[in-house]
């Protein structure tokens, strides 16, 4: 199915997810039109990741419409693989394979989802690599490497098989302030060159730069969302401005 | 629903489109029930016909599942088995004490440990290297000759202790395995808190060691039950020597298969404790992660 064209390219309605009787996601609905860059933010326990854990099919949600390309892929019979293949998604905590180079980590998807060839999977992912400056690194196994550079490496690994959609989820959270800057600044370029993505993150100022919109989480539940100067400068809801008087330096 | 749960609880009601989706979920369910079935009852009952119709089923019959043969010979197997049930729960906690004591050896820094650490070397070495049957062989009619004072002589005494010395190697191995598979960071902060080598060999590594190495340790176990069948080489009479000694006398070979089946009864009980025990320990440490 393409009916893709004009439409949304991820909207969701109606998203419950519960873990027994703990409710962690409840009448969720977003909707992200190719190019958009939109942020979840919120305090840890929200349910940012396992929204995007859903997003990418790693968990069965209980209820409500994942419509993904078009296609609903909330759907029992979807295959999860494919619909995978299409996204990329990049966690907190890197979750590189130590047990191959970076340039394996990057050609892995590539070659055995994507069937590309040895030399075209190496060709892509070195020219990626050296885009965001880890040239140097790809023959070193990723357990060499500072936390930044895991991070970006993780980045592109997740960008080699071209995905239409990109979840990142709190990537900046596991690195030291001064190494946040060079994977924000990556992402950010994305951002500009027109990547569709949902992030979850806690970089308040990050997130008034890219995002086209903001969705403050609370409790499982969208509390808010909208354009970032409106909601993080002039939220309607005192929850947000409670979150928000927390997390931002006092200006 | 003891608790008080959020309001969105209490008011939400499936959707028409997640009640339509339990109910395709449902019938993918049912559907891999049927396939796993079907695929069951074709294989199995494929292979039984194979066998039944094979020519030479009747005599097979005759010689190996002979329900006479089988009742005649069983209170003697039975008693005998209870020989080789002795030799393994003898030799178990030996084996994992004297393994994990090589294990540990082998990491030993300390200049003085030295010698152990070569023994220990050597010990996995040579003894992993000598097919368990010799060593039950060399130490069953080799150690009686050498008149030891105040050691038994009997032919089970050294199978038993052969069988330790051969599993202890191995389990020396599984546990060295285990304890190299702790992350560096682990032995770093127990440092960290002042713990000596020692210590933090005993109290952080090992202990997480072990619950990671418990089925291939069971595996082992489950060898060394049946290799108490060796000491039959040295004229040992247990089960299995009973049931070959059943089998000359009376030309049927039903007693190989009742021991046989003594064997897996015995050890599947194993499997399911190291089963209960993996989940109990990933239960309490794992809880809430998600």
């Amino acid at each position: 199915m393409t009916e893709t064209a004009g439409g949304p390219l991820l909207e969701v309605t109606d998203l419950r997810k519960s873990y027994g009787e703990r409710v962690v996601l409840a009448d969720v609905d977003l909707v992200v039109n190719p190019h958009d860059v939109v942020c979840l933010i919120g305090s840890s326990g929200s349910g940012k990741s396992t929204l995007l854990r859903c997003l990418n099919l790693l968990e069965d949600v209980d209820d409500g419409v994942i419509r993904f390309e078009g296609r609903e892929i909330s759907d029992p019979r979807v295959d999860r693989r494919a619909v995978r293949s299409r996204m990329g998604m990049v966690f907190q905590a890197y979750n590189l394979f130590p047990h191959l180079t970076v340039l394996e980590n990057c050609t892995l998807a590539p070659r055995r989802v994507h069937g590309a060839s040895r030399a075209e999977a190496e060709e892509r992912a070195r020219q990626l690599l050296d885009q965001f400056g880890l040239a140097d690194q790809a023959g070193k196994h990723p357990d060499r490497l500072s936390g930044g550079q895991q991070q970006r490496a993780a980045l592109v690994r997740a960008l080699c098989t071209s995905p239409t959609l990109l979840l990142l989820d709190e990537i900046t959270a596991a690195l030291d302030p001064e190494l946040v800057g060079e994977v924000l600044t990556i992402v950010r370029d994305l951002a500009e060159q027109g990547t569709t993505m949902v992030l979850a993150t806690h970089e308040m100022s990050f997130a008034r730069d890219v995002a086209t919109s903001v969705c403050f989480l609370h409790e499982g539940r969208i509390l808010e969302h909208g354009p970032p100067e409106q909601l993080l400068t002039d939220p309607r809801e005192a929850r947000t401005r409670q979150f928000l008087r927390r997390v931002l330096p006092p200006a | 629903m003891t608790q008080p749960p959020a309001e969105a609880a209490t008011t939400w009601e499936p959707s028409p489109r997640e009640l339509e989706r339990r109910e395709i979920r449902r019938r993918l369910r049912l559907r891999s029930t049927v396939i796993a079935t079907v695929a069951v009852v074709v294989a199995f009952v494929g292979v039984g016909v194979l066998v039944v119709t094979s020519p030479g089923w009747p005599r097979v019959h005759e010689a190996f599942f002979n329900g006479h043969h089988a009742r005649a010979s069983l209170p003697g197997i039975w008693s005998a088995f209870w020989l080789n049930v002795k030799m393994f729960l003898v030799a178990e906690p030996l084996i994992l004490v004297l393994g994990l004591a090589i294990a540990v050896a082998r990491g030993a820094r300390s200049p003085w440990l030295v010698p152990v650490r070569l023994v220990a070397v050597v010990y996995t070495d040579l003894v992993r290297g000598i097919p368990t049957i010799l060593l039950v062989l060399l130490f069953g009619f080799g150690m009686p000759s050498l008149q030891l004072q105040g050691v038994p002589n009997s032919p089970i005494f050294w199978a038993t202790t052969a069988l330790v010395v051969s599993y202890s190697a191995y389990v020396a191995e599984v546990f060295r395995s285990g304890i190299e598979s702790i992350h560096p960071s682990q032995v770093a902060s127990a440092e960290a808190l002042g713990l000596g080598r020692g210590q933090t060999m005993r109290y952080v590594v090992v202990p997480q060691a072990v619950r990671r190495v418990v089925p291939p340790l069971l595996n082992d176990f489950v060898s060394l039950q049946k290799d108490t069948a060796l000491a039959s080489t040295i004229g040992v009479f247990e089960a299995v020597f009973v049931a070959r000694d059943y089998g000359n006398y009376n030309f049927n070979y039903t007693p190989y298969v009742v021991v046989a089946i003594f064997f897996v009864v015995l050890t599947i009980p194993l499997a399911r404790f190291t089963d209960w025990l993996g989940r109990r320990y990933s239960e309490r440490e794992r809880a809430g992660a998600r």
